[in-house]
């Protein structure tokens, strides 16, 4: 195995382009550290991008945020302003894990290890994120929902990797919210995740609404019967009783050590509704 | 009575028993000073790792360890066949440490290697071939017990023949069959336990409850995975450095295993990382004693948390069946109960202890336990924490919590009423000296605890519990410094604190300051057989050991006053750290303190030391009663523990903050167990959750703070009336967690771990009856 | 696989060493630098006995790599203590009985420290998320929250004393706002 630390995205793409086997990029560790580990997988080449300018920056952009692929769950917590724009986004990216890996897993590394049940991605989903991905040719930004597309696997391609994810700005009266069910209290792969962004207009109707559902599918899924099943109400007990429904539909579940068909099925749209709620209080402000 | 004619009565004053200094091994473990297992490193050392089976049932046809030999930097590679069978060995642990033609479950050890570093060693063990027939495997223990289960040892067991109610798939009450089965050969045994006539005391129930329960296998969960390093001389003299809760046992095990004389094995305990029964055998010790032996050189041998999950000793899984039959006012007139434990590839589940302790808690004129002992391919069952007692509490306070709620009668009165005391004859035989239970219930009772009022979707829930407590073989010698300090060596590793508790009994017995006592755990070498650390037997044990042997000390420092001043030595007496001429004819000499004799000991015929050996009887039960109160999410079944209440009978405290933490501990492990801990086998009968993210012991945010009140019922066997804690604790809290959801949401859990798919489903089947 | 060199920092001390790439820190602290104080319990990051701060950040240093530590600050357990004087955490642990067997104990103060540097006054909730990384099978954590919440409760006073001869900006920055995640996790998992 070999372990490299480009200063740059240029040597960067040139290793991940001409590397034999396989590679990996380590941004915070907190997955590929445990695969190494599990004997899961045994890298050819480890790419540490840490050293590269602007991984581990987030920088304000068209009224939005481009957040470097390297920044921690704990430093994007810490910015204050992020989660104040995006409290959904932030919330699902510090649901991961404990304190110590909030040091130092990624949203980026979250998104591209492609776990069906991955905190952020919903939330990131339903904020209409995209993801910039260099390489050997041209740069691109890609909504994130195309990244993931089964277990383990992305979309990039031999010499790619995600350099940052940009979450936009949010139209007037917007909220987001990430819920989550874990058996326990902290430190669980999540059973059924939720992430859910509304817009309302000066009435209270919402206008336009995302929801995405996290571990009922092989990937997290961007669910449209859900934004209509809300989209033109101001969310009372008609709007949610349909939200829930539409989403236990959605959901396309298996039974493992974590949860079963039935209770993930259940819970999708138990969870729906609950992020719903929060996101409209956050939207009205 | 253990004690000798010369033991003063029961001592109910004390000056540091009570008292709650600084532990002595304290500062090292804050600092990270403390050497654990895998802290210990011997020069010129190699890594040892194991191969283990992936199949859960299959016989081995070949290993070709050859191109893992040509390897550069292995040093040996072993398979069973470097392990000869001794005779008189325990031949399943023989065959659990290493598969011998036939893997038993999966981890199950197959061969194991010695190279310069992990890399190689990693390396080597990918290059051993093993080719492997598989076969049909069993890991349920009501499937392992049905006629045509896979055999996990063809001709070892006879089928047995069931009667009516002891069929090997579960009996509804009303369908007794008097039919006989021949069942499977996976029945290692079978125990019987109770007196009176179950039948004509059932006749005269005015309510009779029944119900089925299940228990998922737990694993101790131990933080620290077991380590060891092993180094074997070419002249056969052996050292092993290792975190056990049993040195003696270690080194009699290995010798045994490894033929070689007891006295050539010198085992040296490191301090040990939680243990709570796990660590109460072997695994990766004769290994590394026998990779070591033919590598000549030490080899250290650390297992990886997964192969802790996958291939150490966790307990049963349980099936099991109670009824209890009761009069309108809530006495108890018969009691029932059928228990089948899986205990692993091997015999020895606890079902035996299970049975015993299942209604020790009731005063029964008719109770009947019949226990089961069935083998499966899973790995090799360990000991955890009152082995066997936690299930058929879950099964039998559960039912009692039944009885209560259709009586309408109070959760702690129904206990009251039917507890067993001095002179109950117990379920499992004995007749009860002084016992606890029945001021636990009190205090609880008492307790603000029990009165909190309760909100929405909120419930109480109340469980007692039992554990015998062991004695055992124990040794300790305590000699005496030249500058009047103390150093007293114990032969039981400290697991719960006991260290501080034989310092503050030896200060207790002599006199002096805690400080002036160090102990240490000594190695097998160094002092006579030592039972392992467990059953609650620690404190109770060393502490009668140490007391003993400080009473030794002192005679013999009573006799160096005594030839100081000239006197005979039944003139003078031992008091508030120095020797006294006992009374005014003996002489009017100033006391002589500890300091003064030490210092004079050479002079007055060398060094001053106590010692005490003994097979110790006399351990008193310890028995508690628990309160919890839970929150149930009604749309998602998730569980929060709100309060939770130990009460629980210590004898006597010894050192009050390790009672409480031994109370706090073991209920926590106890939640755990009831609402998310479990093996999670595949169909290919291979462990799914071999890790701490899926196998889910409780996170700090998972439990509230544990209230404790410890009640003291002085056990007459023992001087200070100790009792053992350790065990108790995890007895009641699947019940009673149980009890508390049931009791705010109207749903009883009968199977183990109570996760919420499971109650959601169940108050969904009620939600729907209702509607 | 070819070895890498490094030069870092460990609890303010200059250390080289060389290691695989595949190897982590917490293989590089046990096994190259003799550093046993922080443990292994579990090697994915689900225990925390491997906690340390990395450029004051707790991490698990299980899942970071001996490779790319260079140029960076740790700091250990063996750290944690100044001379003979131990840390205020590590004395009301022992005063608290906050430990039995002592194996979590090394992460569990590295961590607790990690959360009163930043919040000086935790409620029990926020202390009890801040250390869910860090497992305990002992004690069931009872002892552990209370020696840490009567530390801070010291430390409280102790800044309270000093401030009362210097200016009131020393109380303001006791209190920083990574507490608010804690408590907005507490709170929310009522969800």
């Amino acid at each position: 195995m070999r372990y490299e630390a480009p200063d740059t995205i240029k040597a960067a793409v040139g290793l991940l382009s001409k590397a034999k086997g396989t590679s990996r990029i380590l941004a915070g560790g907190t997955d590929l550290l445990v695969q190494m580990r599990s004997g899961m997988l045994e890298p050819d080449l480890v790419v540490n991008i840490k050293h590269i300018p602007g991984m581990r920056d987030i920088v304000a952009e068209k009224g939005g945020f481009r957040i470097g692929a390297a920044v921690s769950g704990a430093e994007l917590e810490e910015h204050g302003k992020v989660g104040q724009m995006w409290p959904g986004v932030v919330e699902a990216t510090n649901l991961i894990g404990s304190t110590q890996i909030q040091g130092r897993a990624t949203m980026v590394g979250n998104l591209c290890n492609a776990s069906p049940a991955a905190d952020s991605v919903p939330a990131m989903i339903a904020a209409g994120a995209t993801a910039r991905v260099v390489g050997p040719k041209r740069t691109r930004d890609v909504p994130v929902e195309n990244i993931g597309t089964a277990p383990g696997k992305t979309s990039l391609a031999k010499g790619e990797f995600v350099s940052s994810v940009f979450l936009p700005k949010p139209p007037a009266r917007t909220g987001s919210a990430y819920l989550r069910f874990i058996p326990r209290t902290e430190m669980d792969i999540a059973v059924v995740g939720a992430g859910i962004v509304m817009t309302l207009n000066a009435k209270g109707v919402i206008t336009a609404a995302r929801v995405s559902l996290g571990a009922v599918a092989a990937r997290a899924l961007l669910v449209d019967a859900c934004a209509k099943a809300i989209i033109g109400s101001t969310l009372d007990e008609a709007a949610l009783d349909r939200l829930a429904a539409a989403a236990s539909a959605a959901a396309k579940p298996i039974t493992d050590k974590r949860g079963t068909v039935e209770f993930r099925t259940k819970v999708a749209g138990v969870l729906a509704r609950r992020a719903a709620v929060i996101a409209y209080d956050r939207a009205r402000g | 009575m253990p004690l000798d004619a010369n033991t003063p009565d029961l001592r109910t004053e004390f000056k540091s028993v009570g008292t709650r200094p600084n532990r002595p091994d304290g500062v090292d473990k804050v600092t990270g000073r403390a050497r654990f297992g895998a802290d210990f490193s011997a020069p010129g050392q190699l890594v040892g790792l194991v191969l283990r089976s992936p199949h859960a049932h299959a016989k081995i046809k070949s290993i070709d360890t050859s191109a893992a030999e040509a390897l550069p930097g292995v040093k040996a590679v072993i398979t069973y066949k470097d392990i000869p069978e001794q005779a008189g060995c325990d031949k399943d642990v023989l065959v659990n440490i290493m598969a011998r033609g036939t893997a038993l479950y999966d981890g199950h050890a197959v061969a194991a290697v010695a190279a310069t570093d992990a890399a190689v060693a990693r390396k080597a063990l990918k290059l051993i071939k093993v080719e492997y027939k598989v076969l049909k495997h069993v890991t349920d223990v009501d499937e392992a017990m049905k006629p045509g289960a896979p055999v996990i040892h063809p001709g070892r067991f006879e089928p047995v023949e069931f009667e009516s109610l002891e069929t090997a798939s579960h009996v509804k009450g009303k369908e007794e069959k008097k039919t006989k089965t021949r069942a499977g050969s996976n029945i290692a045994g079978r125990y019987v336990f109770g007196h009176g006539d179950v039948d004509k005391g059932f006749k005269q129930a005015d309510i009779i409850v029944e119900h089925e329960f299940k228990t998922e296998a737990t694993h101790q969960g131990y933080i620290e995975p077991h380590a060891c390093v092993a180094s074997v001389s070419t002249d056969g003299m052996a050292e092993l450095w290792v975190c056990t809760q049993g040195p003696f046992m270690v080194r009699d095990v290995c010798a045994s295993l490894l033929g070689m004389d007891v006295s050539r094995l010198r085992v040296t305990p490191s301090e040990i990382g939680g243990g709570f029964g796990g660590k109460t055998t072997v695994f990766i010790e004769p290994v590394a004693l026998a990779l070591s032996r033919k590598a000549g050189k030490p080899v250290k041998v650390v297992m990886s948390r997964s192969e802790v999950f996958r291939c150490t000793g966790p307990t049963s899984s349980s099936s099991m069946w109670v009824r209890i039959g009761a009069k309108k006012d809530g006495t108890f007139v018969a009691a029932d109960a059928v228990l089948k434990y899986q205990g692993g590839a091997f015999p020895g589940s606890p079902v035996e202890m299970g049975a015993m302790c299942a209604f020790a808690c009731y005063d029964l004129r008719n109770v009947r336990i019949v226990g089961y002992d069935v083998v499966t391919n899973r790995p090799k069952q360990a000991a955890y924490r009152a082995p066997g007692a936690p299930m058929s509490a879950f099964a039998v306070e559960g039912v009692i919590g039944e009885i209560a709620e259709k009586l309408g009668m109070d959760a702690i009165d129904i206990r009251l009423k039917n507890a067993a005391k001095e002179g109950t004859v117990s379920s499992y035989g004995p007749t009860f000296g002084p016992v606890g239970l029945v001021e636990t219930l009190e205090a609880a009772k008492a307790h603000k605890n029990y009165k909190v009022k309760l909100g929405k979707n909120q419930g109480r829930g109340v469980a007692s519990g039992f554990w015998f407590n062991f004695a055992g073989n124990t040794c300790v010698s305590i000699n005496l410094n030249v500058d009047g300090t103390l150093a007293l060596a114990l032969g039981t590793v400290d697991i719960g604190g006991s260290r501080a508790s034989m310092c503050l009994i030896a200060a207790e017995e002599l006199g002096i300051s805690y400080d002036d006592v160090r102990a240490i755990i000594a190695d097998t070498s160094s002092l006579g057989y030592n039972d392992i650390s467990e059953g609650s037997r620690v404190t109770f044990s060393s502490g009668l050991a140490t007391i003993k042997a400080v009473r030794d000390l002192k005679v013999r420092m009573c006799g160096r006053a005594a030839k100081i001043w000239g006197i005979p030595e039944d003139a003078v007496k031992w008091e508030n750290g120095a020797a006294h001429p006992a009374g005014a004819n003996a002489g009017g000499f100033d006391p002589l303190s500890i300091k003064e004799i030490a210092a004079q000991a050479s002079a007055t015929g060398g060094p001053l030391a106590g010692h005490y050996e003994v097979n110790a009887e006399g351990a008193g039960p310890s028995f508690a009663t628990h309160v919890c109160d839970v929150e149930v999410d009604p749309e998602t079944g998730a569980m929060k523990v709100l309060r939770y209440l130990v009460v629980q009978d210590a004898g006597k405290a010894i050192h009050p903050s390790y009672v409480e933490g031994q109370y706090q501990g073991g209920a926590v492990q106890g939640i755990g167990w009831v609402l998310n801990e479990e093996y999670f086998y595949g169909k290919d009968g291979t462990l799914q959750n071999a890790g701490f993210l899926d196998y889910r012991i409780p996170v700090c945010s998972d439990v509230p703070m544990i209230d404790t009140v410890i009640v003291e019922v002085p056990n007459p066997g023992h001087p200070y009336g100790v009792r053992g804690v350790g065990e108790t604790s995890i007895v009641p809290p699947l019940a009673c967690v149980a009890n508390a959801v049931s009791s705010a949401i109207g749903v009883r859990a009968r199977t183990l771990p109570m996760s919420p798919p499971k109650v959601l489903a169940a108050l969904e089947g009620v939600n729907a009856s209702k509607a | 696989m070819s070895a890498v060199h490094v030069s870092t920092k460990i609890n303010g001390d200059d250390v080289e060493f060389v290691c695989r790439p595949d190897e982590s820190l917490l293989d590089v602290l046990r096994d190259r630098l003799g550093m046993t104080g922080s443990k292994e319990g579990c090697g994915t990051g689900d225990c925390g006995a491997c906690s340390v701060e990395l450029d004051g950040r707790l991490v698990c240093s299980c899942l970071v790599m001996g490779a790319e530590v260079g140029g960076h600050a740790i700091a250990t357990i063996e750290g944690m203590a100044q001379g003979d004087k131990l840390h205020p955490l590590q004395q009301k642990f022992l005063e608290g009985a906050a430990l039995q067997c002592g194996i979590c104990t090394p992460g569990f103060l590295i961590a607790a420290r990690s959360l009163l540097e930043r919040n000086m006054d935790p409620t029990e909730t926020e202390v009890r998320y801040w250390l869910a990384g860090n497992l305990c099978r002992c004690t069931g954590y009872d002892k552990i929250v209370r020696a840490v919440m009567d530390t801070a409760k010291d430390m409280r006073k102790a800044a309270a004393k000093s401030s009362a001869k210097k200016p009131a900006a020393k109380k303001a920055a006791a209190k920083k706002s990574p507490a608010k995640k804690t408590a907005k996790k507490g709170a929310r998992h009522a969800a």
